[in-house]
């Protein structure tokens, strides 16, 4: 088996041939199953008995608190936040991740740099300046991208809140004053910067219109691959 | 970086604790305050809601080289961003104590890529005028030990396990990120200022600087005319 590599160099202190576990990542908006996903996969893989650890954004116990505070305060600049978000993601690789690859675990990672990159890109950041922050990131084992179209994104949405969230709709960028176009017109440029990823990275893209449990299936079959007997 | 949209001057203060940059840039601001021009002043670690993760980081001892620099650039970017940029764009004269520099000489000596922290940085704009306040090691250390009793975790460098005793490893820690500053006076045009000097010689030598690179005259507050 390959050693798991960093997306870019090495971060200070640490071996990628320590690194014993395995890292799969779920990308997806919000409302396009990821959180569904995750759950099964996790039950599966423990079924299976193999040690899960999870994985979110905006988690860490350095500034999780502070960014969340920042954003309903909307008070921060575009590249103060994109620093604070890349903050809290180092604080949980190495605090977290790294540790659980360390001892064999397999790390779900509800969303990871992919979209973290991808919201910065479409608010006008600096792509080789973003690439260059997150080289520091390990390279997953597999990236499952759930594409849903934004019409079933914001059915989602809806049936779940009655009401699109402020981030996820980009109205932070004046796309529109209109919050359902200024979502809609989002998700399209969000999907977009994916679909760039998707052949720079080489990302699993599933179809996440079908049902639950059909999704399932297929994340299932190609994460056998890469599983540890 | 395209400088012509950027009316106002940044002028920063580099050095090790203890060199004495802090007195040197407030008697710059007083100079210039009082004279009736147009100065904002900013300090390394300070934009309010970015110090409260710093502040618990280190008082838990949460921060690895790597966060320890993300955090300080995100510190950075929210004064940047929000203040100094404006500023400058407003036509300010802008003081900061500490600026990039401070960075790239600490976070390189705790292991960070210097390609990688320089990246981070590539937002900012260079200062008009860096000044590198330069003391003997054991000037600095001296300074500090004598008005300060006891070391903090971070600021000692503790956490690159140099050594056991706080001030031995402060003196290593320090030493070595003179060594990083020495590297980048030719490569960023550091104008070095002895500060082994008398305060006020010191003074003079800045003031000199300033009037010889920036026509301070466009900097006047109107209302003073």
């Amino acid at each position: 088996m390959s050693p798991k590599g960093f997306i870019g160099e090495n971060l200070p202190g640490w071996r990628p041939e320590e690194l014993g576990g395995k890292l799969i990542v779920i990308e997806g908006a919000d409302g396009s199953g990821r959180s569904v996903q995750i759950e099964l996969l996790k039950n599966w893989l423990e079924e299976d008995g193999h040690g899960v650890v999870n994985v979110g954004l905006k988690q860490s116990s350095l500034v999780s608190e502070e960014l969340e505070q920042a954003k309903q305060g909307n008070i921060l600049g575009p590249i103060t936040l994109s620093l604070f978000y890349a903050t809290d993601f180092a604080d949980q690789l190495e605090n977290k991740i790294i540790p659980a690859l360390r001892a064999g675990f397999i790390v779900l990672a509800d969303r990871y740099v992919y979209t973290l990159m991808a919201r910065d890109i479409v608010r006008g950041a600096d792509p080789a300046w973003l690439e260059a922050i997150y080289e520091i990131a390990i390279r997953p084992d597999i990236v499952f991208y759930l594409k849903v179209s934004p019409q079933v994104l914001v059915d989602r949405n809806f049936q779940k809140n009655a009401t699109l969230d402020y981030w996820e709709s980009g109205m932070d960028i004046p796309l529109s004053r209109d919050m359902f176009q200024s979502f809609m017109r989002y998700q399209a440029m969000i999907q977009k910067q994916f679909k760039l990823f998707q052949r720079k990275y080489g990302f699993e893209v599933v179809n996440g219109n079908r049902t639950p449990k059909a999704i399932a299936r297929e994340i299932r079959a190609k994460c056998q691959k890469i599983l540890p007997e | 970086m395209d400088r012509s949209n950027i009316p106002g001057k940044l002028i920063a203060v580099e050095g090790l604790d203890g060199s004495g940059k802090s007195t040197q840039i407030y008697l710059l601001k007083r100079w210039l305050e009082l004279g009736g021009y147009k100065v904002f002043f900013t300090e390394w670690n300070s934009s309010v809601l970015v110090k409260k993760a710093t502040k618990k980081g280190k008082k838990r001892q949460l921060l690895t080289p790597t966060t320890f620099c993300l955090i300080h650039c995100t510190d950075f970017a929210d004064r940047y961003e929000r203040q100094i940029l404006p500023l400058l764009r407003g036509g300010y004269i802008v003081l900061a104590d500490r600026y990039m520099f401070t960075a790239f000489a600490r976070d390189v000596t705790r292991g960070c890529r210097p390609e990688w922290v320089k990246n981070l940085y590539n937002f900012a704009v260079k200062p008009d005028i860096t000044f590198f306040f330069n003391v003997p090691l054991d000037v600095a250390i001296g300074r500090i030990m004598s008005g300060r009793p006891s070391l903090k975790y971070f600021e000692a460098g503790m956490d690159l396990g140099l050594s056991n005793d706080p001030a031995e490893s402060f003196r290593l820690f320090q030493g070595k990120i003179r060594e990083e500053y020495l590297r980048m006076v030719d490569e960023y045009g550091f104008s070095v200022i002895d500060a082994a000097l008398p305060i006020e010689q010191q003074q003079d030598r800045v003031r000199e600087v300033v009037t010889e690179k920036i026509d301070l005259d466009a900097y006047l507050r109107r209302s003073k005319k």
